[in-house]
């Protein structure tokens, strides 16, 4: 039988650029080789850091609010906006809490610490161990055809337009090789005080 | 200590007693060694995270910091290496503080032994410990059961072989800093070429009764090169169906602050004399 991270498919990539970041995830909800719903965003927004999350859809659901609650009460009690490497932490330990029952998600991070103004990007396995990459992370039932496609795509400082088509065909071609992931997509192009979001144009089969 | 949250573990089981496999966690397969000179102890790890047969991390760090002049190379489950040695080094640091003593190589040995003897194996985390205290220098392995080895060199990991190979036929006694760290450096690249398991770029952390230092990306004998020509796309080569920007919302534009002038009528403060 399939693992619990390819019941409902799902693909997620995190890049970086000159001053800017890149975070993009397709839509699809399945259920097996059923597909329910083409409008499952996997990137949530804490502030101005973003978190992709794939995997089991339940725990997607979960976790994301989860760490939602938590963000905002550290917000609260800090009276500032989470960085993104403490967000990778926070995601991190609250991980490991579950080491003998997690959850069955592949999180990535990706945003722009307003401190130092410098890109950050990170992914975990489901037990919390950090993935600090300066190129590229990649998640989900296609992470094998992104680790390709970034790999071949994916150049040191891309402008912020020139790195928005790097990581959408990267994510576009990538899907198109996972019968589990796809149905279009949402890409995030973060800058220092600008994020722009796209809906992508993608296959619907 | 932290506990462990075992909420999912009911459905999970529930799950696995269905048929669906376990996940599976980063694993840093990995070669690390240590090895004992005079004066000091020298440990060294390849920078290679897998996950199956897929190569999760090119450059990931498994040199960790237990406190100044102790170290600790770690190898099996990349989280429980992180976070076994992460809680260790907390705990030895408030010893520390509380007998305002350095704290002991055997001292941190013992606890990362009692730790992940009592999780009976289940905390998958192969260790090397290494350090410099008032008792001396200690080397130690430490394996995820719990059992222990006190030796003048250790190898561990999936590239021990090939790395203990290397100290079998080249180490002496009386060896001194230059040379120990040449045949760590040898037998963790002893791995890198001849394990699947191991790759990319050798870190060594020397550790003498001065001073310990990190040397991160000691060997890079696997530099990737750049490509040959750019594969950028021409711009606008991507479908967009919907767009919206978000500027940047400074805190400001919803929270105002303004100076009160001070001499203000009526604003002004009681104070006693």
């Amino acid at each position: 039988m399939s693992s619990p991270f390819s019941i409902n498919g799902g693909a997620c990539v995190a890049m970086v650029g000159k001053d800017c970041v890149a975070i993009a995830c397709d839509l699809r909800l399945g259920l097996q080789s059923l597909t329910v719903s083409n409008n499952f965003p996997k990137i949530f927004p804490y502030g101005d850091v973003y978190l992709g999350l794939t995997g089991l859809a339940t725990d997607v659901a979960t976790v994301s609010d989860l760490l939602r609650y938590k963000v905002n009460l550290y917000r609260l009690r800090e009276e500032r906006a989470i960085s993104p490497q403490t967000l990778a932490n926070l995601v991190s330990s609250s991980l490991y809490e579950r080491r003998f029952g997690p959850f069955f998600v592949s999180p990535v991070i990706a945003g722009i610490n307003h401190t130092t103004g410098k890109p950050f990007i990170c992914g975990f396995d489901s037990i919390g161990c950090i993935d600090f990459a300066k190129d590229f992370i990649v998640s989900g039932t296609a992470s094998d055809q992104l680790f390709g496609t970034c790999e071949g795509l994916w150049e040191p400082d891309l402008a912020p337009e020139d790195l928005f088509e790097t990581i959408s065909q990267a994510l576009l071609n990538a899907v198109d090789r996972d019968a589990l992931s796809g149905w279009g997509a949402h890409v995030y192009i973060i800058e220092k005080d600008k994020v722009t979001k796209r809906l992508l144009k993608g296959r619907q089969d | 200590m932290p506990g462990f949250d075992f909420s999912n573990h009911a459905r999970n089981a529930a799950l696995h007693a269905q048929g669906f496999p376990l996940p599976k966690a980063t694993s840093t397969g990995t070669t690390i060694v240590g090895c004992i000179f005079d004066g000091g102890v020298v440990i060294a790890a390849d920078t290679r995270a897998t996950s199956g047969p897929i190569v999760a991390d090119k450059n990931c760090e498994k040199l960790h910091y237990i406190s100044p002049q102790i170290w600790c190379a770690g190898a099996g489950t990349a989280a429980d290496t992180e976070f076994t040695t992460a809680l260790i080094s907390s705990q030895l640091e408030l010893h520390a503080l509380s007998t305002g003593r350095n704290p002991r190589v055997v001292t941190c040995m013992t606890m990362l032994k009692q730790h992940l003897f009592q999780h009976q194996g289940h905390i998958g985390a192969y260790l090397v410990v290494a350090g410099v205290d008032p008792t001396g220098v200690g080397l130690f392995t430490v394996h995820a059961h719990g059992s222990t080895d006190k030796l003048p060199y250790v190898t561990m990991g999936s590239g021990s072989l090939a790395a203990m190979s290397v100290f079998e036929t080249q180490w002496k006694s009386n060896i001194d800093r230059e040379g120990a760290i040449k045949l760590a450096a040898d037998a963790i690249q002893a791995g890198i070429f001849n394990d699947l398991g191991s790759g990319s770029n050798v870190d060594v952390c020397v550790i003498t009764k001065e001073k310990t230092t990190l040397m991160r990306n000691y060997i890079r004998p696997n530099e990737r090169e750049r490509k040959q020509r750019s594969y950028v796309f021409k711009r606008g080569t991507t479908a967009v169906l919907r767009e919206k920007v978000v500027e940047r919302v400074d805190i400001g534009k919803y929270v105002t602050v303004h100076e009160v002038p001070l001499e203000a009528e009526g604003e002004k403060m009681e104070v006693d004399a």
